[in-house]
């Protein structure tokens, strides 16, 4: 399991990326995203989902959560929550 | 009922006329004879021009109920369309059915006059922005018709679209109600939609910014049509009408699919001395156009004719001969707005003439390519250009199922993927070019050809182009983008998408967003 | 070869249809500092989502730098095809980074040897160390030229027809030659300038490269067109092949071709001129042959 110790963000509002804000959440919250996405009806549970799972690949079980995603695949958002995981723990 | 497009269309729409469904390119066939406007006479020596728009909606006889038109040769540079539906909104006119050949961003401002009744009916080619989304969420009251171009004119031919006045923003216009699109400071090229409207409308209104002294010449719209004519400060911006000079685009992806689809032209068969063709205004379509310049050359190779809305790439190709006439609906920029004043080979047409499936031959039944944009396309080949993936209206029908019916090759041009979304997929949220008339598809991705084109497969296998099945295409897409969930719609019909001939290809249904 | 900036997810998943022999995701120049981090989760990412079209390598900072020993350590799990160090300039650095990537091949089960390397050279230094470095790993596949830093270490700036870097460019190409690795031209960043391109790209294929670097897209057609062999080259090395084989049939010792003599060089010549046109013909079929 691994604590967020600081905010951090990872990623670009530019087209095919998504921006992260990860904040640390007392243990216990867990996780909540919130996501803006011009494809929210198509892929707005798909990407929440893989948000939460990323961060779970990484320990993480608690944290606070912006995304503003731009049209970012899965591989993006994904290294994405990798670096702002790496930065909110250094 | 399902149409042979596979849709599914009520018997009956409310606020529409009777539902006639969509059952294949050119199954429809007409009856009746053609409409025309009421005769009229014009004793020497009484004068057309009148003092103002009010003077000129009080002659023209508007009333409640009526269909006003307007042409969208003016681009994002129009001013006659808000300034018009302003004029007759202050004489408290209301109910009208508001039936331009298109909108563009700029027709936004309209939106106001429908929320207070001024216009209850919009039928068009397509529309953007706010108006776009507004008529997809709020709506006038009647559902929005969706018309190609050249069903536009067959519908104004077949009485379907009666215009009772038609308002036509005129760059330059004489006395007795001539005009033309090349002079003056809002020149905007042809006037090839308005020319339709001009000839059935019961009554036509020119307004002009520049009224010339003396017999105007050339002559677009002739005097014969035209009732009553308005001068005014300005009719539009020059800036919004056509673009200075075009910038071809460095989009490598762009390039690519442009590279693509001229590879598709010169392997298809077609790729003959004496071909017609299509060009869109798009960024790949040009960008292909200049590729296929390349190959001309090289193999000493002329078209017959061009045709299209024009830019300045295609002015190029006319300029060097290597095609022979150019015929003209609607210019993009400067060039081509130039080249249609100068060049005695660039010839101007009406819509009618270009596309309308209805009369005894147009222009695009000759065409042996062209190349086409789409928003969407699917497994069956449906091509989607009027709504964005969230079901809002963002497009314009314009002319891509009239050209894709008439060319013997229809290259439909799309990026795999917008953002996340795949644009190849298993259906199109609405269809407006069936799949019965498009024949290639080309991606950066991949190719697919329609499996009724054989011959044409056969063709292309020699082109070294990544040619795939359109289900292969489909799955790229799907596992970079992952499958799209689909979106709520309600019941409510929104929007009636005519194909060409008048019967119904698909509906809107307005978006739960 | 064409370079992807390490941190453009657009740029990193349309990096494969543009029909380049290679790519390269970028880590090093067309990176910031502060999204040193970003740019090789993002290509560790990608190497491990996408499969692509051709071979894809990963040019990471100088081993010598903050970043260079993360860069390998993140993207080598993801396994790419070869591994691309910037201004290499002694065989220890090139030893180095092969026992690093012997370790991440054991550690996430790749066959040993499996990833490649090459390096740039990009000073006079590295110039004299290029045989060593392109001997100094089985693992090494090419060297290439970095032309600005190059131009820049010999207080010089770059001309047109790049008389500048004539030198160094023939010097790369016998260490290249004597080691047995290929050798890669450096990138002309002014995309615009098609015609000095061209030029540049001649002069190179004269040299002896076997490829060039592209920063752009646009660029690649540019290069298969010098490369490909015209249609008279294809059918000079055809017959040339048909004789030698005809002479191999007949057992005799002498092949000649319209007279003339034909030597073992010129069939090692027209095998490479049929290679290469088979090698474009893979992208542009109807051009080479």
């Amino acid at each position: 399991m691994s604590r967020l110790l600081k905010s951090a963000q990872a990623g670009t509002v530019e087209s095919t990326d998504i921006l992260i804000m990860l904040a640390p959440a007392d243990p216990g919250a867990g996780i909540t995203v919130e996501l803006i996405s011009p494809t929210m009806q198509q892929y707005g549970e798909h990407i929440k989902n893989l948000i939460i799972k990323t961060l779970a690949s990484y320990g993480v079980q608690d944290a606070v959560v912006h995304a503003n995603e731009k049209g970012a695949l899965d591989y993006t958002i994904e290294a994405r929550i990798r670096t702002a995981v790496m930065r909110a723990l250094s | 009922m399902i149409n042979a497009a596979g849709r599914d269309i009520p018997a009956s729409i409310p606020g529409y006329h009777t539902v006639k469904p969509y059952r294949g390119p050119f199954a429809t066939q007409p009856d009746g004879r053609m409409a025309g406007k009421k005769l009229a006479a014009f004793a020497p020596g009484r004068q057309k021009v009148l003092a103002s728009l009010e003077e000129a909606i009080e002659a023209s006889g508007l009333k409640d109920g009526m269909t006003i038109s307007f042409h969208h040769s003016l681009r994002n540079g129009d001013y006659v369309i808000n300034m018009m539906v302003e004029a007759i909104a202050r004489r408290g006119i209301k109910g009208l059915t508001l039936a331009p050949s298109s909108f563009l961003d700029n027709n936004d401002k309209i939106i106001p006059f429908i929320e207070q009744g001024v216009i209850t009916a919009v039928e068009t080619s397509g529309a953007r922005g706010k108006l776009g989304k507004y008529l997809t969420m709020q709506t006038p009251g009647k559902p929005t018709i969706i018309r190609s171009h050249g069903g536009r004119a067959r519908a104004i031919e077949a009485g379907e679209l009666h215009i009772d006045v038609a308002f036509i923003a005129a760059p330059a216009c004489d006395r007795y109600g001539n005009i033309n699109g090349v002079q003056g400071p809002a020149a905007c090229g042809s006037m090839g939609y308005a020319m339709v409207d001009a000839a059935y409308a019961d009554t036509v209104v020119a307004i002009t910014d520049n009224l010339v002294e003396g017999m105007l010449a050339p002559v677009s719209i002739p005097m014969t049509q035209v009732d009553y004519i308005v001068q005014v400060d300005c009719i539009g911006d020059p800036k919004g009408i056509a673009s200075g000079s075009l910038r071809y685009t460095s989009n490598p992806r762009e390039l690519l699919i442009a590279d693509m689809a001229a590879r598709v032209m010169e392997y298809s068969g077609y790729f003959k001395s004496g071909f017609g063709m299509q060009l869109g205004a798009g960024a790949a379509s040009a960008a292909a156009g200049r590729f296929l310049r390349e190959k001309m050359i090289k193999q000493n190779i002329k078209a017959d004719f061009a045709i299209g809305g024009i830019l300045a790439p295609f002015v190029e190709l006319l300029e060097e001969g290597l095609v022979k006439n150019m015929f003209d609906v609607q210019d993009f920029d400067i060039r081509a707005i130039e080249s249609l004043r100068d060049n005695p080979s660039h010839h101007e047409m009406s819509c009618s003439f270009y596309a309308n499936p209805h009369n005894r031959g147009s222009i695009a039944n000759q065409l042996d390519f062209v190349i086409l944009a789409a928003t969407e396309v699917d497994v069956n080949f449906n091509v989607n250009v009027i709504t964005d993936s969230n079901g809002v209206i963002m497009g314009a029908s314009g002319g891509h199922s009239d050209a894709s019916a008439g060319a013997n090759c229809t290259i439909v041009v799309a990026p795999l993927l917008r953002g996340r979304l795949p644009m190849v997929i298993d259906n199109v949220q609405t269809i407006v070019t069936p799949g019965d008339s498009v024949d290639v598809i080309v991606t950066e991705r991949g190719v697919a050809v329609n499996p009724k084109r054989a011959d044409l497969l056969e063709n292309l296998k020699h082109a070294g182009l990544p040619l795939m099945s359109i289900h292969d295409l489909k799955k790229i897409g799907y596992e970079m983008g992952g499958a799209p969930a689909p979106i709520k719609l309600s019941d409510e019909i929104v929007g009636v998408v005519e194909y060409r001939d008048g019967t119904v290809i698909d509906v809107i249904r307005r978006p739960v967003l | 070869m064409m370079f992807a900036p390490g941190n453009n997810p657009a740029m990193l998943q349309n990096a494969g249809i543009y029909g380049a022999d290679s790519i390269i995701f970028d880590l090093e120049d067309a990176v910031s500092i502060p999204e040193k981090d970003a740019a090789r989760h993002l290509v560790a990412s990608a190497l491990k989502h996408f499969k692509y079209p051709c071979e894809v390598g990963v040019r990471i900072n100088h081993i010598s730098t903050p970043w260079g020993r993360d860069d390998l350590e993140c993207v080598l799990a993801s396994k790419p095809d070869f591994i691309r160090l910037p201004k290499g300039e002694t065989a220890d650095e090139i030893k180095l980074i092969d026992e690093i990537i012997s370790e991440a091949e054991e550690k996430h089960g790749f066959a040993a040897g499996s990833i490649q390397m090459m390096t740039a050279v990009e000073s006079p230094k590295g110039l004299r160390n290029a045989y060593e470095m392109a001997t100094a790993s089985p693992r090494m596949m090419a060297l290439a030229i970095g032309g600005e830093d190059f131009v820049t270490s010999l207080k010089t700036t770059k001309t047109k027809g790049g008389r500048e870097l004539f030198t160094a460019r023939s010097m790369l190409v016998f260490a290249a030659r004597e080691a047995g690795v290929d050798v890669i031209d450096s990138v002309f960043s002014d995309i615009r300038d098609e015609e000095t391109f061209i030029e540049e790209v001649k002069l190179i294929k004269e040299l002896g490269f076997d490829g060039k670097s592209v920063v752009n897209p646009r660029q690649i057609n540019l290069v298969y067109q010098v490369y490909t062999p015209t249609d008279k080259e294809i059918e000079y090395a055809q017959k040339v092949l048909a004789a030698y084989r005809e002479a191999l049939e007949r057992k005799s010792g002498v092949i000649s071709l319209n007279g003339k003599m034909i030597d073992a060089p010129m069939i090692t010549r027209a095998e490479r001129v049929l290679a290469y046109a088979a090698a474009v013909g893979a992208y542009r079929k109807e051009e080479a042959l």
